[in-house]
């Protein structure tokens, strides 16, 4: 029984239909809806390969999601003030393109991550989840308490950024630059976990000492793990500064990680699609049951617990079927 | 020539209490010793002690030459320790072929050449690990060390709960072992009988401590009944 990929294929076509008959209708707000849906899943995916592939749980994967977020601010807004980013010992600029940005983001996710890494990874369980959830509430403080970039009320960048070829403030080139990396991403995961990497990290994620014992680091895993996911998050975070064109230090809160956890729960901790099912249902959830009443995370609360009492595998368990890790 | 394995004077403790109260074991290379002696006198701490998996505290091992004291777990595999748990420990989750392939490091040992050791695996390479039988989750765990290419291979009651003709197949595939590649070996079991084809020498452990080493032949039944019988 092979229902998983199938699944997957299907929702991968839904998430691109979805905005192209929007695009076609002219509804702009639900292409945005749906670009926010793949940025919160690229976000999610990032998460899932700590959480899910390593069982790393990470309460304070908002810390990259915000650093994301806080590299494209601090790279495009020199460029809106008519200012230079670095000034001494040389003169840097800012920048206001997309792949530079992206790459910034995700080196500054990778290298928090692994300085937070190398430290949490030495604890394991309850201890990790803790000591995560302080290094993400140490970032929040810190933005909140530094000026340079607005502090508490968070700093507006008027114009997206920019793209070769595309023009980013139209909704549906946005979107395709937003999928495209979230299937970029995917695919990459995909190989990762059939890689020996990927293996060994699941070893890991059953019996460290038996890995060890087979000659294989468990701590270099995790770390590497680690750093990897931190670096996908931090994209997204970056991806969804410009969809919002603004940055705050809510993007670093611990709600924002108990979101990203959410997502990946709701779709099914450890699925490829995961994140993406979880991040549409959370995004569709907000719109609909937000309409009706502003308690609507009420429910999404009821649905959490029933998912985790009842649908371990989350949507895509349930829908698809028992784990079918092998072709 | 100096032994491939050499432990002296070991003790080992599980938090306040003593398991291991003077260890001595030698091992050479292409020699097969049995390690024996009755339930609860040492065997399994003994192994964990010499892959690193628990620390001692007195005495010294050596392996290659080189020491072991303080090496991490993965180090001293990597220096060419490739065990076989009591148990049968197979990745669940992940398939024959990727259990062999997670930790497996170059050398003569490849998929191809356990899977002529153990064919039943071939058969199943796509399968579950935790889908297999008993028997073949062993197979599949002898393999697994072995695609680390290490020099001393050390199976903790590899045939333990086994039926008898699986039992067989896998005394066999260790007679091949030795006979085929000289491969040092160090094998925990409770079947004399089995032993005594396969093993060069043997180390009798009681309440912690080497009580007898001697050649496999040299093992008499008063010997078999005073440390082994129950």
């Amino acid at each position: 029984m092979r229902r998983e990929p199938l699944l997957n294929g299907v929702l991968a076509l839904a998430l691109l239909a979805v905005p192209l008959a929007a695009w076609a209708l002219d509804e702009p707000f639900v292409i945005t809806l749906a670009t926010k849906v793949a940025i919160l899943a690229l976000a999610g995916a990032g998460l899932n390969i700590a959480l899910g592939y390593g069982g790393l749980v990470s309460l304070g994967h908002a810390a990259f999601f915000g650093i994301g977020g806080y590299a494209m601010a601090v790279l495009a807004a020199p460029v809106q003030n008519f200012d230079l980013l670095m000034s001494w010992p040389f003169e840097v600029p800012g920048t206001k393109s997309m792949p530079l940005i992206w790459l910034a983001a995700m080196s500054a996710g990778a290298l928090a991550a692994l300085v937070i890494g190398a430290l949490s990874l030495r604890t394991a369980g309850v201890y990790f989840i803790m000591i995560t959830l302080a290094f993400g509430q140490m970032l929040y403080y810190f933005a909140i308490s530094w000026p340079a970039y607005g502090g508490e009320d968070g700093i507006s960048i008027y114009v997206r950024n920019g793209f070769a070829g595309l023009n980013t403030l139209d909704p549906i080139q946005f979107f395709a630059l937003a999928y495209g990396l979230l299937m970029a991403v995917l695919a990459l995961t995909h190989m990762m976990v059939r890689a020996r990497f990927g293996l060994a990290l699941a070893g890991a994620r059953q019996n460290p000492g038996r890995l060890a014992a087979l000659g294989i680091r468990p701590f270099s895993l995790h770390l590497s793990a680690f750093v990897i996911s931190g670096a996908i998050t931090a994209l997204a975070g970056a991806l969804y500064a410009d969809l919002n064109r603004f940055v705050s230090p809510s993007m670093l809160s611990w709600q924002t990680s108990g979101e990203i956890m959410v997502f990946v729960i709701l779709g099914g901790v450890g699925r490829l699609f995961g994140p993406v099912a979880g991040a549409a249902l959370f995004i569709l959830l907000e719109h609909w049951l937000g309409g009706v009443s502003d308690y609507w995370k009420l429910f999404l609360g009821l649905i959490l617990l029933g998912i985790v009492l009842f649908a371990r595998g989350g949507l895509i368990g349930t829908l698809a079927g028992r784990e079918d890790a092998h072709d | 020539m100096t032994p491939l394995v050499q432990m002296q004077g070991i003790t080992a403790f599980y938090g306040h209490s003593q398991a291991l109260f003077g260890v001595d074991l030698d091992l050479a290379e292409a020699e097969v010793v049995a390690l024996m002696g009755r339930n609860g006198m040492g065997k399994t701490t003994t192994i964990r002690t010499l892959t690193r998996l628990l620390p001692h505290r007195a005495g010294t091992i050596r392996f290659a030459g080189q020491s072991l004291a303080g090496l991490p777990a993965h180090r001293a595999a990597r220096l060419g320790l490739g065990l076989v748990p009591e148990g049968r420990r197979a990745f669940a989750g992940l398939s024959v072929e990727e259990n062999l392939i997670a930790a497996a490091r170059p050398g003569p040992w490849d998929r191809a050449r356990v899977y002529a050791m153990f064919p039943r695996l071939k058969e199943r390479s796509g399968q579950d690990a935790a889908l297999l039988s008993g028997g073949e989750q062993q197979m599949l765990v002898i393999g697994r060390a072995l695609m680390t290419n290490p020099r001393l291979l050390i199976l903790d009651e590899a045939t333990e709960g086994l039926a008898p003709l699986i039992r067989q197949e896998i005394w066999s595939a260790i007679r091949g072992l030795k006979a085929e590649t000289g491969l040092a070996i160090l094998v925990v079991d409770k079947s004399l009988r089995e032993l005594s084809h396969v093993a060069d020498r043997a180390v009798i452990l009681e309440k912690g401590r080497t009580a007898w080493t001697g050649p496999m032949a040299a093992m008499t039944q008063a010997l078999a009944d005073r440390y082994l019988g129950v």
